[in-house]
């Protein structure tokens, strides 16, 4: 099956926020734009607005406009919809403007000036703070989490053979190429006036939270709505509830629609990021690589709120043992309170962090073996019925040692290391190296997470008997419309054309939960299909349930009969059978299911540049049951792609606690001449309790690429790069003290 | 006057500057700010909103047009340099030809889309006089985050094998 909307995107129809026409709610629209902290920390003063301009003319907020609490409703409403006379990092919004004239307004905005009585910021979060730095607590952490499973130090007091290493990654922006962008305006309404939110988001229920509670409103005075939405990648995450906000303040304040649309370097410098990290490997192993006790501290810098910083830690931690079986294990791990933009979600959220660790000491260790990658993962590669750190049993029939040889062999894994190796004898100065990963991703939300959202889907049935999908999933890009078309005309024996998916709109559509943690299809597909199966059984009147035509004929036959009424089944979610997870301790399923992968990567290193430039790339996934195997594919080439930018040339520089490279002139994505073809393999495995037999694509490709590619430069050069991105500037000195 | 033009810059009309320039094959006049981008021309003055905003500094290619048959960044185009020049646009591009490009996945978000299509074009309808480089070097100034460009260089060589030698 086609993309759906794939034509009206190729052609340049598809209408995002910017490019709706100024008529009908939008008739009248002012630009609205955010007046930002130009300090990381300190109490604001005062703010001087410029001489020279008529300011009656422009609409002002400030956080006085905000009728509610200003906060931003997420998992501790710690951060203000704008600054309460203080800020804690760059960039931060303090107060909003908007008029008609989107030049105007830009000067306008450049001439205010925030003052502000600066305090000692926290820029890195890697050493404890000093007493005047202190914002949180006693010690500025925002959360702390612990995995323990056997006894580590019992066996670290044995052990024939310890390993330890220390390794980082760097923030990533994550440049999706529509900017955030978001309108507002006012309706009326039969129980007074509604605040209509429409714009580029991946979880309109988020927005719908946010804007109720800040704006002291129940549903029925707050509507959400998508607009086709140009890229996400967890970046439209939870931001866009801080841009509904200042859209929907301005709007009532002006009471005429307002339109925010981020450009670039403001999209850049103000929205949230990957989490940065630091990871400590300490690991006892005998002699044939076994391993016989991990401990692993993980620290992520959280940024100036907490946000969604708990729950990547969580993420991070419950990755951050590998696919590996190993009896002991200690994780232990702390989100840190800093001055920076507040970190946020980002494809993997905390897992690409840990397991860029946990695979890059994985070669280490046998490194210092003297034993072959392949044989160290062979030795300790999770199989069907040991259990992770977490202590959940693995299970499903997916054989990773099998996925592991078969990776080998499709890549001709021998004859390339072997070719490497004399190719590395002959050039005077390029260097060829293979590296490996194997990874995992816990599909769905983490823990109870699943059960807590109480997802929901409808299905109507419409009077000409095709049937509606109504949920609040997003189409951002990553196929969510086709799939849920595809697995709703399979549910219910139907044509793709007699399905249509709903735009999500709060006014319409139950709350299917957050377009996240690749649980789109496995989980609300699955919703999609017993709402269906429903659906079907209700109209069957107790028989068999219908299908196809009699389905068809069955909804046209009801509206016939009850004219005007509306014909849907709901679906909530329930968890699979016998996962179970205890969020306190961290023992249990921690996921329903995982996915699972494999990467190889076959660079070549310019010893004269230290530019490194990857050759060949194969990824093979087991991913359930692949719905349509163009979008899987294209799922997997995206995400590894952003994941060699994140592991090679994506830095984001800092001056003064803010992005100094918030341009895509500096910020370095990888174009299509800096990457090879990804080659895409799949292992076809169907998870039962998954839509379609499906589990989570979306961020399992962005696990595994950056340690492969940083194994492959190790075996390349002989040197042993800890931290990415591995840059020319920082691969340099590494080779430099290479012999 | 089209529904978008509230948005189209604005400047004393002693200092607009009237042009006559072809557009997607038809003559047209537009009044234009000095420092007026084409880009904005094209999507608040002409309603042409299928050319999309990505940068606004010529790195991410999302807004090319063709100028004078070459792919230009009109985020860097002042709008008064097109007079009497020949500017294409996505809107010149008729969907049905584009079959190719849906089939190998070349559009996932669609943001950078457009430009994509608008060098694809260029590359597709030049590809004898280009032949000494790749798609690949040839499609590096159009930034896509989604696909990792395997859809867009499978589904631009399948487009140059369907049509070799046509043009749209």
């Amino acid at each position: 099956m086609l993309r759906i909307e794939g034509l009206s995107k190729l052609c340049g129809a598809e209408r995002y926020l910017d490019d709706e026409p100024l008529e009908g709610p939008l008739k009248g629209c002012l630009w609205g734009m955010t007046v930002r902290s130009p300090v990381s920390r300190g109490r604001i003063r005062d703010i001087v607005y410029g001489a020279g301009f008529n300011w009656s003319e422009f609409v002002v907020v400030t956080p006085d406009d905000i009728p509610g609490p200003n906060e931003t409703y997420l998992i501790e409403n710690d951060q203000p919809v704008l600054a309460p006379g203080y800020v804690r990092h760059m960039h931060e919004p303090v107060a909003l403007i908007a008029h008609a004239d989107r030049d105007l307004l830009r000067r306008a905005l450049a001439s205010i000036r925030v003052q502000v009585d600066p305090e000692p910021p926290v820029l890195d979060f890697r050493v404890p703070p000093r007493p005047e730095q202190i914002q949180r607590g006693t010690d500025n952490v925002i959360k702390q989490l612990r995995i323990c499973k056997g006894d580590v130090e019992k066996v670290f007091a044995t052990a024939p053979i310890i390993v330890e290493g220390e390794y980082e990654t760097g923030a990533q922006e994550h440049v999706y190429i529509e900017n955030n962008a978001m309108a507002a305006w006012i309706e009326d309404g039969p129980a007074g006036d509604v605040v209509v939110v429409r714009g580029s988001m991946q979880c309109p229920y988020y927005v719908l939270n946010a804007v109720k509670h800040a704006l002291k409103r129940d549903e029925t005075r707050v509507r959400i709505m998508q607009s086709p939405t140009g890229g996400g990648f967890g970046g439209k995450e939870d931001y866009p509830s801080t841009i509904a906000l200042h859209a929907a303040l301005l709007a009532l304040k002006a009471q005429k629609p307002v339109k925010i649309v981020y450009d670039r370097s403001e999209d850049m410098a103000a929205t949230t990021k990957r989490h940065p990290s630091l990871v400590r490997h300490k690991t006892a192993v005998d002699r044939n690589g076994r391993l016989l006790a991990q401990k692993i501290e993980v620290i992520l810098d959280g940024g100036a709120y907490v946000t969604l910083s708990p729950v990547v830690l969580s993420r991070g931690i419950i990755h951050a043992a590998g696919p590996y079986s190993c009896d002991h294990v200690l994780i232990e791990g702390r989100a840190m309170l800093t001055n920076s933009v507040p970190y946020g979600a980002f494809r993997g959220f905390g897992a690409p962090q840990t397991i860029f660790a946990v695979e890059r000491h994985m070669d280490r260790i046998a490194q210092k073996l003297g034993i072959s990658p392949l044989e160290v993962r062979r030795v300790n590669l999770l199989k069907d019925g040991q259990t992770t750190s977490t202590q959940q049993t693995i299970c499903g029939g997916t054989d990773r040692h099998a996925l592991l040889e078969r990776a080998l062999g499709e890549t001709d894994y021998a004859r390339l290391l072997a070719q490497a190796e004399e190719f590395n004898r002959e050039h005077p100065y390029l260097r060829r190296g293979v590296g490996i990963a194997t990874v995992l991703h816990g599909a769905g939300f983490t823990g109870n997470g699943e059960v807590y959202l109480n997802s929901k889907v409808d299905v109507a049935g419409l009077p000409d008997g095709r049937l509606e999908v109504l949920a609040a999933s997003t189409e951002m890009g990553q196929g969510t419309n086709t799939v849920f078309t595809r697995l709703a005309a399979d549910a219910a024996d139907y044509a793709t054309d007699d399905v249509l998916v709903g735009m999500p709109d709060t006014f319409r559509v139950p709350n299917s939960g957050p377009t996240v943690a690749s649980r789109t299809v496995m989980v609300v597909g699955k919703l999609i299909e017993r709402a269906i199966s429903d659906l079907a059984a209700q109209l069957g009147g107790g028989g068999s349930p219908l299908r196809g035509k009699a389905l068809k004929d069955a909804i046209i036959a009801w509206h016939r009969v009850n004219g005007g009424g509306s014909l849907k089944a709901r679906a909530t979610y329930t968890p699979p059978p016998n996962v179970k997870f205890d969020d306190k301790k961290y023992i249990g399923d921690a996921y329903a299911t995982f996915a699972w992968g494999v990467c190889v990567a076959h660079v070549e290193v310019d010893l004269r540049t230290a530019a490194v430039r990857v050759l060949h790339f194969t990824s093979l996934q087991d991913i359930g049951k692949v719905i349509n195997p163009t979008l899987a594919r294209g799922q997997v080439q995206g995400g590894t792609v952003q994941a060699i930018g994140w592991a090679l040339s994506e830095e984001l520089k800092f001056k003064d606690g803010g992005m100094a490279n918030n341009s895509l002139t500096n910020y370095i994505i990888p174009t299509s001449d800096d990457v090879p073809p990804i080659r895409v393999l799949f292992h076809e495995n169907p998870y039962e309790h998954g839509g379609g037999g499906a589990k989570g694509v979306g961020e399992l490709p962005m696990d595994g690429p950056a340690p492969a590619i940083l194994n492959a430069v190790a075996h390349a050069t002989g040197c042993d790069p800890l931290a990415i991105p591995l840059t020319p500037e920082r691969l340099m000195p590494l080779l430099e003290a290479t012999p | 006057m089209n529904s978008n033009a509230a948005h189209k810059p604005v400047c004393a009309e002693s200092d607009a500057i009237t042009i006559a320039f072809t557009l997607n094959g038809k003559s047209h006049t537009a009044k234009v700010a000095p420092g007026e981008r084409l880009l904005d021309t094209l999507r608040y003055g002409l309603a042409l909103t299928g050319t999309k905003e990505g940068c606004g500094e010529g790195e991410c290619g999302a807004c090319t047009v063709l100028l004078d048959g070459l792919p230009a960044n009109s985020c860097l185009v002042p709008a008064f340099q097109v007079r009497g020049r020949d500017v294409r646009t996505i809107e010149s591009i008729p969907a049905e030809r584009l079959g190719p490009l849906l089939e190998s996945g070349a559009t996932q978000c669609g943001a950078c889309t457009p430009g994509v299509v608008m060098t694809a074009a260029w590359i597709r309808d030049h590809r004898s006089e280009l032949q000494s480089f790749t798609t690949r070097a040839l499609m590096a100034g159009n930034l896509c985050r989604c696909t990792g460009y395997d859809g867009i260089i499978d589904g631009l060589e399948r487009w140059i094998a369907s049509e070799s030698g046509g043009r749209s």
